[in-house]
């Protein structure tokens, strides 16, 4: 290794700034330039608005059954692509805990325990939790359930409201993360651990992938699920599209979990 | 150009914040401040979609009224865009985390140049 002494090194830092500014400024500049090409600001003469969008909300209700376009699209019309995101969650869950399950090579005296096992105790990882804050447990109490019922409700109204899978699993995830921070981790792992996250996940992933796998072999053309699509405005309508979104939220939920749970002690 | 630039003032303001994400992951070196800038930069991209999807005096993509014309109601594929683009950044701001958990493990540091002079020395052992 070439050794550069300290006046070089700082002057290739200085240069290094120097043509980092330049690149971003450069960058802006062209953005900016390309922004404005672009329709002028809320236009209706977007490229976007195009066929395909007007086919989503004037046939998506015979078709779909979903009042909400949006859920329409995302669960029926682009189902696959909907499951590639599930999935996408399930690989950022298996590499976190791949990066973070695994042992600590240096350390040979205790190669049964992973990184958290070696910290004397509880303390030093959750020291407010030690000490029993009772503004956060009290208010915990109050919170969780109605975060909890929040989020099930949007999932539950995925395909008549605003939200849906991802935005509710995210909710019930947080409910979760706050029971979690506010009770002790020991509490949690009772009803949510490595094991039933697994399984939820798994089992939500394989139901959204019979659901409409089979379409591939049939042409993958409309995917005709055989579910009377009922009343549009009804929870129990509009298909698979309400399975769907159950599943998409448990994943979801379980990942928030269990992402939050590995970064914070090293195991779900 | 002024009332050029009015007219675009949501895709400059979704460039400029773009910019300063790209800027932070250039020149911060703590790794927190980098994966926050990447942050920065998916928010810009939400920002410009979403911008992109609305058209000024229509609903939103939820059926109102039981009408059912493509004219009142804004562009729903946005939206989905958008949603994918979320799902991708948190799988991809977690994995990131928890290779800089990994790194400071290792190195006791956040700081990218104190890890890349600590990888130096122990290659060099």
């Amino acid at each position: 290794m070439e050794k550069i002494n300290f006046n070089e090194k700082k002057k290739l830092y200085i240069l290094f700034r120097i043509t980092g500014a330049i690149l971003v400024i450069m960058l802006a500049a062209s953005l900016i330039m390309c922004m404005l090409d672009l329709p002028g600001l809320f236009s209706p003469e977007h490229p976007g608005e195009n066929v395909v969008a007007e086919r989503y909300i004037e046939s998506g209700i015979e078709e779909t059954g979903a009042v909400n376009f949006v859920a329409g699209m995302i669960l029926d019309y682009r189902a696959f692509d909907t499951f590639g995101e599930s999935n996408v969650l399930f690989a950022a869950t298996i590499c976190v805990m791949v990066l973070l399950l695994v042992q600590n090579p240096d350390s040979k005296k205790s190669s049964s325990k992973s990184y958290y096992d070696e910290l004397k105790d509880e303390k030093e990882i959750e020291p407010r939790l030690v000490k029993n804050d009772v503004i956060l447990k009290t208010i915990a109490k109050f919170a969780v359930p109605f975060i909890l019922m929040f989020g099930v409700y949007v999932i539950l109204n995925g395909h008549l409201s605003p939200g849906g899978g991802f935005s509710g699993g995210a909710i019930v995830g947080s409910g979760f993360i706050l029971a979690s921070v506010a009770f002790g981790f020991d509490k949690m792992e009772r009803f949510l651990n490595k094991k039933s996250a697994g399984i939820i996940t798994f089992v939500s992933l394989m139901i959204y992938c019979l659901a409409k796998s089979y379409s591939f072999f049939t042409g993958a053309n409309h995917l005709e699920s055989g579910i009377p699509l009922g009343t549009p405005g009804d929870i129990l309508s509009s298909g698979l599209i309400l399975i769907l979104n159950i599943c998409v939220g448990l994943v979801v939920a379980c990942t928030m979990y269990s992402f939050f749970s590995l970064m914070r002690r090293g195991k779900i | 150009m002024p009332e050029q630039i009015y007219n675009h003032y949501n895709d400059i303001v979704a460039a400029l914040l773009f910019v300063i994400g790209f800027s932070n992951l250039l020149f911060q070196k703590n790794l927190i401040k980098k994966i926050i800038g990447l942050n920065i930069m998916d928010v810009a991209i939400y920002l410009l979609l979403a911008s992109q999807g609305y058209i000024s005096g229509r609903l939103a993509p939820i059926l109102t009224d039981g009408i059912e014309n493509a004219a009142t109601y804004i562009n729903p594929i946005p939206s989905g865009l958008v949603l994918t683009g979320i799902v991708v950044s948190v799988s991809v701001t977690a994995l990131m985390l928890s290779m800089t958990i990994r790194l400071y493990r290792k190195y006791k540091t956040l700081d990218l140049d104190e890890i890349l002079i600590k990888v130096r020395q122990d290659r060099n052992k």
